[in-house]
């Protein structure tokens, strides 16, 4: 009986393949985008725990000179002649790769080469064999050196044993840092005493760079949930059609003696077969995704945050769980209501299938009084949002209330103009349409959140990129930047730029805590350079004059947002505090910044030196670069002109978003497969009610091009409604989510081209979907109209 | 680093392990010790770095003025990568250092890492040197200066030697196996110890008697023994035993012992002659009771331990502890057992 039964339920698929296929490849794709989401995420984030277990020296307080340079390793034996557990570590490049060098006989715990197996050989590691650690990618790079695999290590960063690093990067008796095991003896010796060159650095915490990236994730794994959506959206629609239109064949199954809980038991395990099989697809696909997507990733998150991510991707486990769980999550989301319906059928009821329309009438109101429910969230949230959760929460409500409001929004718009048409056609067109509309509002709730999506989106990436540039023109005014290695270098620097009239601006900068929160205090030399260019959020009017006299100091917005900084509040830098009279937006910068006056930073920071210098050349960059090396020795390397850093700091942007876009591309075809699968289903079911229009006198091709005509109608009605949606998208995006992750407002630019343009793919989208349909019913043979006839009940 | 790595550490280049800390490897390059050694002093007491391992081994049985008993532990290791000295970081001579400090009911322990070559340690002959990090053994072996600390307690000792040296098997030469394994081992038996135990409680004012082994070897166990059980006892009358059951992989031990007089004279006694025999281990089934019997002495005495759990969890784990004996001789000693882990 019960295998009857299931062959019964599963005939329906071999009548509408359309259906099954619509079904599987909803549910295949929005499992796709949603686990390739994931995968690229679970792929970055393995990559910063390799990262963290190779070598976090993050967690750990370090020993650095005072002025910043290495020191000799008799440092670290008389600290550790006097009880101080420290561990040596000496890092610089080597081929491009960031080369570290340990020592592992002092190195905390779970620290160096992480996968030791039984060929490796330490005594070689140890004692000058030559041996370096490093990932296969890594690896390839590396000439002249006995790689060893290490897979766990983080790209371009390979290790090796301290005294083979000094020799491989020549600073032989040198060393950079000394970390601080976090178990020290007791009656431990202050350090001032035995090494008062050198200065405790706490432990970072690497909380800041967490934080960071773990918005750029949340960011993609919004968008993966909406694909997800969209996707949803399509195989809630499949199942409840074919739930509906199985009803008949439900009731005759339950009046043949078939238990319901056994009916209801089965249709549950057909829809999770196709779960199963669409989950398979998804996670594949989505593979395939990630597999496109993570080199920019990786690229993105190296760019903008400096956190080292695998270029390459590695099947994990955890994707195939995420993926089939989602999958059969989303399964049993958009199939419950429609099992509901099943499990309540009275036994002899609803012999006739109901049309669509009928129960569309009840669910409208129910869905209008949701959607302004959520939207009244999205109103509340919108002023009181103030972090990632909430701003999410605000995405969330604000999208889903205005996709549930789409198709009664539709039908009043519909209604309106049928009430104002003319003539039998038209009139008959918009009644036709109206009729539609629940079988397509699935689709076009799809198409409106896709485009809104566009539209937020772009309008963010627009609006970072117009600010960022101005800000780049602003930060960056000197025309050329230079860094020297020593005093002396400094002394002939300086001499240099007095001989050819050129202004030498120092950047000098030391860490501090200020409010509570990590930041930078740069001394700052009086010049036009920044009366010029810099432009506050906020100042009072005298901003510059004051900070230059040592009366007050300037903050960027992160500072000031996160420490509750306004203009007149008090900064305490040292011994010194002052009030803020100025908060310039600084974009892309992760901690805070306070800008000092020269004098007083260089009475709070004796120790120290400027070793960059931004120099104002009057005229030609390259012959004041040549007449620089030649005069003073520094080298072309220590050299950047302002252009190149622009030119560096636009790709990394660039590359930013490039993620983004091509998930909004795969988004708005989704939504295109949708209206097309939605089409596709109406368009059987369409037959009798085209029919009579047809016997009516009108030509098949007429019938056809109205069909075309109201996709594209369809699709401009929902454009036009996603742009508000949008808008609302890119303000949440730009004025929480983004302050919320990144602690800086980006102003909103419009972008109207930009909409206009996307407006035309969405409608591009809606013909081609909509093409093949009404192609198919301009060539319906009349045969299949006249049945109609014959077969009236 | 894990223990794996750092045992690791300890091992020779090419071999695999064998034995307790891959004691019982094969050779290659090391020189082996050879029968009839003739010391040069103050020369020995510094570092052999042709030969794999090393150690200056102090365990102290202490009390306060309460009469309240300590066990006190200073080593340190000399782990040959190769049979030669560097300088820099190229050395390939790793040393490590224990201390630890047992009570009746604690038992504190700390270990230190170090590469030879950079000064951060090594021993030095003369004037006698031995150090790693802040720990520090030094004198001329008429006194010595020692100190060591851990997260949680640390000391700081005097030792004066009451004695002469004493030398293992047949004039320092030790046998270790029925196949020859042999190491050259040589002791101060007779150093009264005074100094103060800092512990998280306060700090303790203590005396009591201090040994301090000296032995190096290439291979010192055979390739199917895999640790040993060490006994020091102090008896009441003034006379000493140093001995030891070395276990192995077919279920047999090779014994040997040492005897030596209150005036420290040394009578040597082969393998067979010392018998040992474990009556009661403790939770982790390490035996912290012993009947120890050497017939051709008259000594037939039962081995307690302090505390039971003295157990050093370092890179290589080990048991150490103080101990108390009674039956035809009573006294204290020290007792070490290795290969339970």
């Amino acid at each position: 009986m019960t295998r009857v039964a299931f062959a019964a339920l599963l005939s329906h698929w071999g009548r509408n393949p359309v259906q099954l296929f619509t079904l599987l490849a909803g549910l295949a794709l929005a499992t796709g985008l949603w686990s390739g989401v994931q995968a690229i995420n679970a792929e970055a984030r393995a990559s910063y725990d390799a990262a963290a277990s190779t070598l976090d020296e993050g967690r750990y307080d370090r020993l650095v000179a005072r002025d910043g340079a290495a020191f000799g390793q008799d440092v670290f034996v008389t600290l550790r002649r006097a009880g101080w557990l420290v561990s040596p570590m000496l890092s610089g490049d080597l081929d491009g790769v960031r080369l570290i060098g340990i020592d592992a006989l002092t190195a905390p715990a779970g620290m160096g080469p992480v996968t030791l197996g039984g060929d490796v050989n330490l005594a070689a590691f140890l004692t000058g064999g030559n041996q370096v650690f490093a990932n296969a990618l890594t690896a390839s790079r590396l000439d002249g050196v006995d790689v060893l695999i290490s897979p766990d290590l983080a790209d371009h960063t390979a290790v090796a044993d301290i005294g083979m690093a000094q020799r491989l990067l020549d600073r032989a008796g040198r060393i950079d840092s000394l970390l601080v095991l976090p178990d020290q003896p007791r009656d431990l010796p202050p350090l001032a005493q035995i090494a008062p060159d050198l200065t405790l650095q706490p432990a970072q915490g690497g909380t800041d760079i967490a934080g960071l990236t773990d918005s750029f994730h949340l960011n993609l794994t919004a968008f993966g949930l909406l694909s997800f959506a969209v996707g949803i959206f399509i195989v809630h629609g499949a199942i409840g059609l074919a739930f509906e239109q199985r009803r008949g064949m439900v009731r005759t199954l339950r009046a043949l003696g078939l238990p319901l809980r056994r009916l209801i038991g089965l249709m549950l395990a057909e829809l999770l077969v196709f779960a199963l099989v669409a989950g398979v697809i998804g996670v594949a696909l989505g593979y395939v995704i990630a597999a496109l997507l993570l080199p920019d990733v990786a690229a993105t998150l190296r760019g903008l945050y400096g956190a080292d991510v695998s270029g390459t991707l590695q099947l994990r486990p955890s994707w195939w769980a995420s993926g089939l769980g989602i999958a059969f999550a989303g399964t049993l989301l958009a199939g419950g209501s429609a099992l509901w319906g099943i499990a309540r059928m009275p036994l002899l009821a609803a012999a006739q299938p109901r049309a669509l329309a009928m129960a569309a009438g009840r669910r409208a109101r129910w869905q209008m009084g949701a959607a302004l429910v959520l939207l009244a969230v999205a109103f509340v949230l919108a002023f009181n949002a103030d972090g990632l959760v909430t701003g999410f929460a605000l995405l969330g409500t604000l999208l889903i209330g205005a996709a549930l409001a789409l198709p009664p929004v539709l039908n009043a718009v519909l209604a309106f103009a049928s009430g104002r048409a003319r003539g039998v056609t038209a009139q008959w067109f918009w009644a036709d349409t109206r009729q539609q509309l629940p079988g397509l509002s699935l689709a076009l709730m799809a198409l409106m959140l896709a485009i809104a999506a566009n539209i937020g989106v772009s309008t963010m990436v627009s609006s970072f990129r117009l600010t960022f540039t101005g800000f780049l023109d602003q930060r960056l005014a000197s025309e050329l930047y230079v860094s020297t290695d020593s005093a002396e270098q400094t002394a002939a620097l300086i001499a240099f730029a007095e001989s050819r009239g050129v202004v030498v601006l120092p950047i000098q900068s030391a860490d501090v805590q200020i409010a509570g929160q990590p930041a930078e205090v740069f001394g700052t030399r009086d010049h036009a350079t920044y009366r010029d260019n810099w432009r506050f959020l906020q100042s009072t009017p005298d901003a510059w004059d004051a900070t230059f006299a040592g009366q007050a100091v300037v903050i960027n917005e992160q500072l000031a947002r996160r420490g509750a900084l306004g203009l007149g509040d008090m900064v305490t830098i040292g011994s010194l505090t002052l009030p803020v009279a100025g908060i310039y937006g600084d974009y892309g910068n992760p901690i805070g910044q306070v800008v000092l006056a020269e004098d007083p930073f260089a009475a709070q920071f004796p120790n120290v030196e400027a070793r960059q210098f931004g120099l104002r050349v009057p005229g030609e960059v390259a012959a004041v670069v040549t007449d620089l090396t030649a005069a003073t020795g520094i080298g072309a390397g220590q050299t950047i002109d302002q252009a190149g850093i622009k030119a560096v700091s636009l790709a990394i942007f660039e590359r930013t978003f490039t993620v983004t876009t091509a998930l909004n591309i795969l988004t708005l075809a989704v939504a295109g497969f949708a209206i097309l699968m939605s089409l596709l289903t109406l368009a059987a079911m369409r037959v009798p009610q085209l029919a009579p229009a047809w016997a009516m006198g009108m030509t098949r091709s007429a019938l056809g091009r109205l069909e075309l005509l109201r996709a594209v109608m369809l699709a401009v009605l929902t454009a036009a409604l996603a742009l508000p949606l949008g808008l609302a998208l890119a303000w949440v995006l730009l004025a929480v989510v983004n302050v919320a992750a990144f602690g800086w407002q980006l102003p909103m630019y419009l972008f109207p081209l930009d909409y206009a343009r996307l407006g035309g793919f969405a409608l591009l989208a809606a013909v081609l979907a909509a093409g093949w349909p009404a192609w198919r019913l301009a060539r319906t043979p009349p045969g299949d109209l006249l049945k109609v006839f014959a077969n009236e009940r | 680093m894990n223990a794996k790595a750092l045992i690791l550490c300890l091992l020779p280049v090419t071999a695999s392990a064998q034995g307790f800390a891959g004691l019982g490897t094969e050779v290659e390059g090391f020189s082996t010790p050879a029968p009839d050694p003739v010391f040069d002093f103050p020369a020995d007491h510094g570092p052999h770095p042709d030969y794999r391992i090393e150690w200056w081994y102090l365990t102290a049985n202490l009390e306060d003025a309460d009469g309240t008993p300590y066990g006190l532990q200073w080593t340190l290791f000399r782990s040959a990568l190769a049979p030669y000295e560097a300088e820099g970081w190229d050395s390939p001579q790793l040393w490590m250092g224990h201390a630890a400090v047992t009570t009746e009911t604690e038992h504190f322990v700390a270990e230190r890492l170090a590469r030879g070559g950079i000064g951060q340690a090594g021993v030095v002959a003369d004037p006698f040197s031995a150090w790693i990090d802040d720990w520090a053994l030094e004198g001329d072996w008429q006194t010595l200066q020692m100190r060591a600390t851990g997260a949680d307690f640390g000391y700081d000792m005097t030792l004066s030697a009451a004695g002469p040296l004493v030398f293992h098997g047949e004039g320092g030469y030790s046998v270790k196996s029925a196949a020859g394994q042999a190491s050259y081992y040589y002791s101060q038996p007779f150093f009264e110890i005074a100094g103060t135990l800092h512990l998280p409680t306060g700090d303790v004012e203590v005396t009591g008697n201090a040994w301090l082994d000296r032995e190096w070897s290439s291979q010192p166990l055979a390739d199917n023994q895999t640790g040993w059980d060490w006994f020091s006892l102090l008896f009441d009358d003034g006379n000493k035993l140093m001995g030891f059951r070395l276990q192995q992989t077919d279920g047999m031990n090779y014994t040997s012992a040492t005897w030596i007089t209150a005036e420290g004279e040394t009578t040597p006694y082969a393998d067979g002659a010392l018998q040992v025999e474990p009556l009661m281990t403790n939770a982790a089934g390490v035996p912290v009771h012993w009947r120890l019997t050497l017939p051709a002495r008259g000594v037939d005495v039962t081995v307690e331990a302090l505390n039971d759990d003295a157990w050093m969890a370092t890179s290589v784990p080990y048991w150490e502890g103080p101990v108390t004996f009674q039956g035809t001789h009573q006294g204290r000693g020290y007792l070490e057992m290795t290969g339970y882990d």
